[in-house]
């Protein structure tokens, strides 16, 4: 596929997102790099904190890893942080994902991502309202957050600070009637104030991603990936449902080697069952083991 | 009347013979040095008349003209005073000319005629020694440093003892070339509490000589486990410590009463270090830190503050195990084969990483301490680990495994890495799995696979399985696991 193709669609075009249009100023028109075709399938967003905590990296990531190996199009806005993470979760899901970017449809901002935004282009989609040309800017941001609502059929906040960008995307969303998630944070961190002020206002709280497909109506992953696991890394995995810990607190915990212990870890990481960020490994799925899946 | 002394030039890592001609002439008294003198050589004039002066000897009234040959051939330092001496006292029939003849001398003289120690003594000897002489006038300091050259050196501490010795008068002592003082030194890995990992990944480091990264929140220890590394890398031989004291020699770094360096160095350059001070150059040239760390370990604490050019340019040594300096006269290659290791935070406000802290660097910030690292750099690191801060539980605890203890695992490993064990059909399955599913280059895929074949190796295994793979893959760098951008 020709990458430098941008592809316009109009407001009365049938390629024309039915979700987009509901937003009660849809944008008129839609330019699209990569798959047109990714802007058809039912869409959830995960935006929040540019400057998130390794928590929060940690469960956008993963949350979209396992939306996108159901088939779910993961919706992000390109930015750092979160947006980042979620946008790499859904591509290791083997998935797709749609970015919505604040500026001309030939940027790549910020810079940094210029390399994820041609991994996600491979089989989904960057999207923009705005013409070749348009430099970002602070006040184009809440224009584009109203796409990503209205693209998508749930949104999702992963960590953020009050007033802050990804709390705009959930008001557009709450706007069109549809289901806004937010992660529980600590209570202590102000990366957690946004999200628990949108559940004190009735957000629903989402622990695990099953809370997000049940209201689509899509079936969770069946195979219990846990299946083939060795000892060494169950027993991790238990650990590591009392919390998130670090190499070597795990090492001390099990009684096995360090490097035990770092095989282990790894097997985890490439079976999507943990993953780590700075030095600490957290398993996804906290308080359950991962062969007794809450039931439907 | 003319009179020679032989001595010999520094060009980088090697002595090349000078001859010192001294030539007095009738005439109005005049003292004169030609043949491509530096300034500090020049300076000799004031040295040499003064200490003549000072040792009782008689500065001859006549026209003094020094001739260093080969005139083409740069000399530089003050190590030339004590022959330039030596060639006038002959010249002027105050010792045996024949005598000097059969002598190679270097040293520099105070004012008042003592002998003091220049960089470079070790080489100097050798190359005296192929030109076939047996004996070498030189400081008392650099004696040992001398006889290890398999010269008999003549230590003096004064230019009089110098002309007592060649006058027949003065008996200096003999000098045995000093023994390797085997596994001794250093800190000690026992120090260390806890940092299970970290320690792992050391050992790793030791045994296949692989360069590490470690990176984690303030005072967790990074510094303290970096100076341990050298007391577990494996002994030097015999040619080795010959070859890194000869570099250290000429630096003129050789501990005094330590002429050999027996164990593998450790260099810990400041981050304000530049370019020619890391990976060497300047006048001589001069070796820098990269190949005073030959066989040894560079550390660069505190990797993100370092000017990046100075780390750019450690990309070759990296690769080749040396260090090509461009030259007026074609180049000089300085050996520099060592360990890289590195520190550094997470973030720039060191917050990252430590769970009782939280970061409060802003995204712009993060991305641009981010950016100074530059992925080809972190490339260059086999192993990278995180030190996460330990409880003070860890830290009350028992202390460590001892350095002895690694090192004879390291040293056990090293030698079965000379044929390093093939990789087993599972192992081969789970690293073609990694590359599928990770964003690991070709280059971190081979980088993967040397680390299990040392991990193979500790564990004493013929071949390396999907446990020894899994192993190295967690050592891999932040760029690879995703988490950076
Ligand atoms: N695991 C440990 N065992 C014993 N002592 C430790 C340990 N970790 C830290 N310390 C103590 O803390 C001091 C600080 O450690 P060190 O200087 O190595 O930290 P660092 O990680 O290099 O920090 P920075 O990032 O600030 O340079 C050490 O000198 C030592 O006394
Ligand atoms: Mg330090
Ligand atoms: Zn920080």
């Amino acid at each position: 596929m020709d990458l430098t193709v941008i592809h316009a669609i109009a407001r009365h075009d049938p390629g024309y997102p039915p979700p987009l249009a509901e937003l009660h100023d849809p944008p008129s028109r839609l330019f699209v790099r990569g798959e047109v075709d990714a802007l058809s399938r039912p869409g959830v967003a995960v935006v929040g904190a540019r400057s998130c905590s390794a928590y929060g990296a940690q469960v956008a990531r993963t949350l979209a890893r396992e939306l996108a190996a159901v088939g779910v199009v993961v919706v992000s806005g390109l930015a750092r942080g979160v947006d980042g993470e979620a946008h790499r979760g859904a591509l290791e899901g083997g998935g797709r994902t749609v970015a919505v970017l604040g500026c001309g449809i030939d940027r790549d901002y910020p810079r940094s991502h210029a390399e994820l935004a041609r991994r996600i282009v491979a089989s989904g989609a960057v999207v923009s309202e705005y013409p070749p040309g348009v430099e970002p800017a602070p006040w184009r941001f809440p224009a584009r957050n109203r796409i990503i609502a209205g693209l998508s059929l749930a949104t999702v906040v992963v960590e953020a600070r009050e007033r802050s960008g990804a709390l705009i995307t959930a008001d557009f969303a709450l706007e069109l009637g549809r289901d806004v998630f937010a992660v529980p944070g600590e209570i202590t961190s102000g990366l957690s104030a946004g999200t628990n002020d949108l559940l004190r206002q009735g957000a629903a709280p989402l622990t695990w991603v099953r809370d997000v497909l049940e209201g689509l109506g899509i079936e969770p992953e069946p195979t219990p990936r846990t299946a083939s696991v060795s000892d060494a890394a169950r027993s991790l995995l238990g650990l590591l449902g009392d919390g998130a810990a670090a190499a070597d607190e795990l090492t001390r915990a099990s009684g096995l080697s360090s490097a035990e212990v770092a095989a282990a870890l790894v097997e985890l990481e490439l079976g999507g069952l943990a993953a780590q960020a700075d030095g600490v490994y957290r398993s996804f799925s906290p308080g359950r083991s991962p062969g007794a899946r809450r039931p439907a | 009347m003319l009179a020679r002394a032989t001595t010999h030039a520094l060009v980088g890592l090697e002595a090349w013979p000078v001859e010192v001609e001294a030539h007095l002439q009738r005439g109005v008294p005049a003292f004169s040095i030609v043949g491509l003198p530096d300034k500090a050589c020049q300076e000799a004039k004031e040295r040499v008349r003064s200490g003549i002066t000072s040792a009782e000897l008689e500065w001859p009234l006549r026209r003094l003209t020094v001739n260093l040959a080969p005139a083409g051939l740069r000399k530089e330092g003050s190590g030339f005073d004590l022959p330039i001496a030596l060639a006038v006292l002959a010249a002027s029939h105050q010792i045996p000319a024949e005598r000097l003849a059969q002598h190679a001398a270097l040293g520099e003289l105070a004012l008042d005629g003592r002998v003091r120690p220049v960089p470079g003594a070790l080489v100097a000897a050798e190359a005296a020694r192929r030109a076939g002489l047996e004996r070498l006038i030189c400081p008392p300091e650099s004696a040992p440093e001398a006889a290890l050259a398999g010269i008999e050196p003549i230590p003096v501490e004064h230019l009089a003892q110098a002309g007592a010795y060649l006058r027949g008068t003065f008996k200096p002592p003999r000098v045995a070339p000093p023994e390797a003082r085997n596994g001794s030194g250093g800190p000690d890995l026992a120090d260390v509490r806890g940092q299970e990992r970290a320690r792992r990944a050391l050992e790793l480091a030791a045994a296949g000589r692989h360069n590490l990264l470690l990176a984690g929140p303030p005072g967790t220890g990074k510094t303290m486990l970096a100076r341990r590394l050298p007391g577990i890398l494996p002994e030097l031989t015999i040619e080795q410590a010959l070859e890194v004291t000869r570099i250290h020699s000429v630096a003129g770094l050789l501990p005094a009463g330590r002429p050999l360096v027996d164990r593998p160095p450790f260099r810990a350059p400041h981050h304000t270090a530049s370019t020619a001070a890391i990976v060497g150059g300047g006048a001589g040239p001069r070796p820098g830190e990269a190949t005073l760390a030959h066989r040894g370990v560079l550390f660069l604490d505190e990797l993100a503050e370092f000017y990046r050019p100075a780390l750019e340019a450690l990309r070759q040594p990296l690769e080749d195990g040396s260090i090509a300096i461009a030259r007026v006269q074609g180049h000089a290659v300085f050996p520099a084969r060592f360990v890289l290791v590195g520190t550094m935070n997470l973030c720039p406000c060191g917050g990252r990483g430590d769970p009782a802290a939280q970061c409060s660097c802003s995204p712009q910030r993060l991305a641009a301490y981010r950016d100074k690292l530059s992925r080809a750099l972190l490339d260059r690191f086999d192993l990278v680990v995180q030190v996460p801060r330990a409880r003070s539980t860890e830290l009350a605890g028992s202390p460590g495994e001892a350095s002895a203890v690694v090192r004879g695992r390291v040293e056990s490993a090293a030698v079965r890495l000379r044929d390093p064990p093939d990789l087993s059909k599972p192992g081969a399955e789970l690293l073609a799995r990694a590359v599928d599913s990770l964003p690991l280059s070709g280059r971190g895929r081979a980088r993967v696979a040397r680390v299990a074949e040392t991990i193979a190796a500790l564990a004493g295994e013929a071949s390396v399985g999907a446990e020894h793979v899994a192993e190295a893959l967690s050592y891999r760098s932040p760029t690879e696991l995703g988490s950076w951008t």
